[in-house]
């Protein structure tokens, strides 16, 4: 677990402090996203973890100990971390990059070859095809994955991610950010990513963390910040459509009636979610849909005004 | 033909060929390998100091624009004529091209790179061993390539502060304006000069690492 | 210095021989490489072989370039001319056919488009956009020149060698300080200037 106490850091030259008196407990093996506009210091926090930066005032404990009176080299190779740019190392074939802190460690050979490979399968990319080659001949998706494989490769508890999604195109993204969650789902991790992304941080957040001009906003999950939005800046910085983003949240199975008849023409699967539902309706001019579920057999239907009431039951 | 009687030459007098060519190597290969035991650690070391380096380069740029042969006259009243002389202001000669070169390279290098260096917790000096100079190293090579034809292309003008050397045979030949002699200095000295690029330009592609080479 | 005191009149002389033969190299190799840099810039083959070539005239020695035109052209100051105009033609060719290729290809095609010629585009767009790369080579090759003449002294070329030889046959020093430093003066005042020039375009083309 991170707790951060009363973090101050300012930047020679600057007007104000980067991080002004932040305070935020992290639990052990949550997705903790710092979210924010440009200079509300959520990536200063993040660096002041692995020490890249030093605070002015105010700690850092990870897992117990203040990263201050921690020697900074073998602090940072107990602490994965993931760039925007990955930073690959030209020079080194993949297999390389990625045994980077293993070797550091001084690990044998046999395992740090075992680690890689089982690190790519991790990552989907396959160890026979990759292992060899170098960072310029792979896309930015692939280079962003041997990032994360070279973040993980020493299993450290602790994994800093800064924006490591941002320099990939949408569509992209969007896949790596469904495999990450596929590979956080086996492990427990503690992970502090940092995104500018509202959408990004619903998906892969179990709690975020607004920001701005250093101080805190507010810290909560997805769905009560979605609900219960702190401030006008909160409710803005989440979008005007927030309430379709919590929609977004609820899958249909959640608002699911019983079949009836006749069984409405459009069907959608019971593992979607609500707003994928509402849009099919829109488009098919229909208010009722019929929900399947395994293998396509009809379950019950959804309707319009039970997603309304089913919105409604959890409004404050 | 000219070119006959200069090999003529060399047939005839041996031990003067061999010896002055033996001389012009040594000198050659020492200023150069005292060049880059200077230049390349002290550029190494100037890394992460922006006002040492720029200081730096702005020397090694105004010691690059100076004449070769004022240098090695220079020296003379100083330290007399010779072999060390010759030595001494030849490895001045060769500083200016490693060490710029050295100091662009590092500052060149991926930012990036060396942040996630740092950040899976290299120490300063495995960062610099193992990620920065690997990548710098083309562009090092590069200037003690262009540093090797300056030294010897120095090495001939040698000769006239008693460095000894090939250039020894061009200088007699001009005074006595014998052109056989001229040449048995002239030719070899120009292949030594040809060769030395050909060297280190075979060099500095072996020392690009594999992963970036131009495919 | 007493020495330089008593005789700067031949130390005025030497500089002047030395500025000028420097300088009419300069000239010739300039308009030269202009001529082949510009066709060098047109066509692939011109470009790589003349970069062969005049890669390969710089990396003789000085002292043995002079010495092989010898048998040539004898010795003087055509001799030494011969030699500073073929090391110049590497740095000043290839600046010139780079400047004139880095020239943005949107830019002469809006010039096309607007009704230029080509020998007008030339002149007023992509020489002046070529310019800064062009004067950052003329630096390189006068700091060459300069060097070049110092050893050419030694086959009657004049210029600032002359002091320096005489003073090492001689065993004088003072004539080999006020020779070696002025030369190296010369050379670092000429560099300082163009680079001025070539930070002054660079600013204005940017």
């Amino acid at each position: 677990m991170i707790e951060i106490r009363g973090l101050v850091k300012q930047f020679a030259g600057t007007g104000r402090p980067a991080v002004d008196h932040l305070s935020l407990t992290i639990p052990e093996g949550e997705v903790c996203v710092l979210i924010g506009p440009s200079g509300c210091g959520k990536t200063t926090t993040m660096r002041v973890i692995n020490r890249m930066i030093e605070p002015d005032a105010g700690s850092v404990l990870v897992a117990g100990r203040d990263v201050m009176t921690t020697d900074p080299v073998s602090l940072r190779r107990s602490i994965g971390y993931v760039i925007q740019h990955v930073g690959l190392f030209p020079h080194w074939t993949i297999a390389e990059n990625i045994a980077t802190v293993p070797k550091l460690l001084q690990w044998n050979q046999a395992r740090i070859a075992a680690r890689v490979d089982e690190l790519l399968e991790l990552v989907g990319m396959e160890p026979a095809l990759y292992r060899d080659r170098y960072p310029r001949e792979l896309s930015g998706g692939q280079k962003q994955r041997v990032g994360v494989a070279r973040a993980l490769a020493a299993d450290p508890p602790v994994m800093l991610m800064d924006e490591p999604f941002g320099a990939i195109d949408p569509i992209t993204r969007a896949r790596l950010q469904a495999e990450f969650l596929r590979i956080l789902r086996g492990l427990k991790k503690t992970i502090v990513f940092v995104t500018h992304d509202i959408d990004e941080a619903i998906r892969m957040g179990d709690r975020i963390a607004i920001l701005r001009d250093g101080a805190l906003v507010q810290y909560d999950t997805p769905e009560a910040i979605l609900a219960h939005p702190a401030d006008a800046f909160v409710e803005s910085f989440v979008g005007t459509d927030r309430a379709l983003k919590r929609i977004a949240l609820l899958r249909v199975d959640a608002a699911l009636e019983p079949l009836g008849s006749p069984s409405p023409p459009h069907a959608i699967p019971a593992d979607a979610n609500l707003r994928d539902a509402l849009a099919m309706m829109f488009s098919a001019g229909v208010d009722a849909l019929t929900v399947t579920g395994d293998g396509g057999a009809p379950v019950g239907r959804l309707t319009l005004s039970g997603i309304r009431e089913r919105t409604r039951a959890t409004d404050p | 033909m000219l070119i006959v009687e200069a090999w003529q030459f060399i047939v005839a007098h041996p031990a003067r060929f061999f010896g002055a060519l033996y001389i012009h190597v040594a000198l050659s290969a020492a200023a150069l390998g005292l060049a880059i035991a200077i230049a390349l650690p002290t550029g190494v070391l100037l890394a992460d100091k922006a006002r040492a380096t720029l200081l730096a380069i702005t020397a090694a740029n105004i010691g690059r624009t100076l004449p070769s042969l004022a240098v090695l006259a220079l020296v003379m009243p100083i330290l007399g004529t010779g072999f060390m002389p010759s030595l001494f202001a030849l490895t001045l000669l060769a500083l200016p091209p490693i060490l710029i070169n050295t100091c662009t390279a590092l500052r060149q290098v991926d930012p990036d790179m060396v942040d996630a260096a740092r950040g899976m917790g290299m120490t300063r000096a495995q960062i610099m061993r193992q990620v920065e100079l690997p990548v710098a190293m083309p562009v090092i090579f590069a200037g003690i390539r262009t540093a090797s034809v300056q030294v010897v292309s120095g090495a001939v003008l040698a000769a006239y502060i008693g460095g000894g050397g090939l250039g020894d045979f061009i200088t007699a030949g001009i005074a006595m304006m014998a052109m056989p002699q001229l040449l048995v200095g002239a030719i070899p000295a120009t292949l030594l000069a040809i060769g030395a690029d050909r060297l280190f330009g075979h060099l500095q592609r072996v020392m690009t690492p594999v992963g970036m080479r131009a495919r | 210095m007493k020495w330089l005191r008593n005789n700067w009149d031949q130390v005025l002389t030497a500089l002047a021989e030395h500025i000028v033969i420097s300088f009419t190299s300069l000239a010739i190799a300039f308009a030269l490489s202009l001529a082949i840099g510009i066709w060098a810039a047109r066509s692939d083959r011109v470009f790589r072989w003349s970069l062969a070539v005049s890669g390969f005239l710089y990396t003789i020695p000085t002292l043995a370039f002079l010495a092989l035109l010898i048998p040539i052209v004898g010795l003087g100051k055509a001799n030494a001319i011969i030699c500073m105009v073929a090391f110049s033609l590497m740095i000043m060719i290839r600046n010139v056919a780079t400047g004139l290729r880095e020239v943005p290809a949107e830019v002469i095609d809006a010039a096309r488009g607007m009704g230029m010629r080509a020998g007008e585009i030339l002149a007023r767009i992509e020489l002046p956009l070529a310019l800064p790369v062009i004067v950052a080579g003329l630096r390189i090759a006068t700091v060459t020149v300069i060097s070049v003449a110092v050893v050419a002294a030694y086959i009657n070329a004049g210029g600032l060698g002359t002091l320096i030889f005489s003073g090492i046959s001689n065993d004088f020093a003072p004539k080999i300080w006020v020779g070696a430093l002025t030369a190296c003066a010369l050379a670092v005042a000429a560099d300082l200037g163009l680079a001025l020039v070539e930070r002054w375009l660079r600013r204005r083309t940017a």
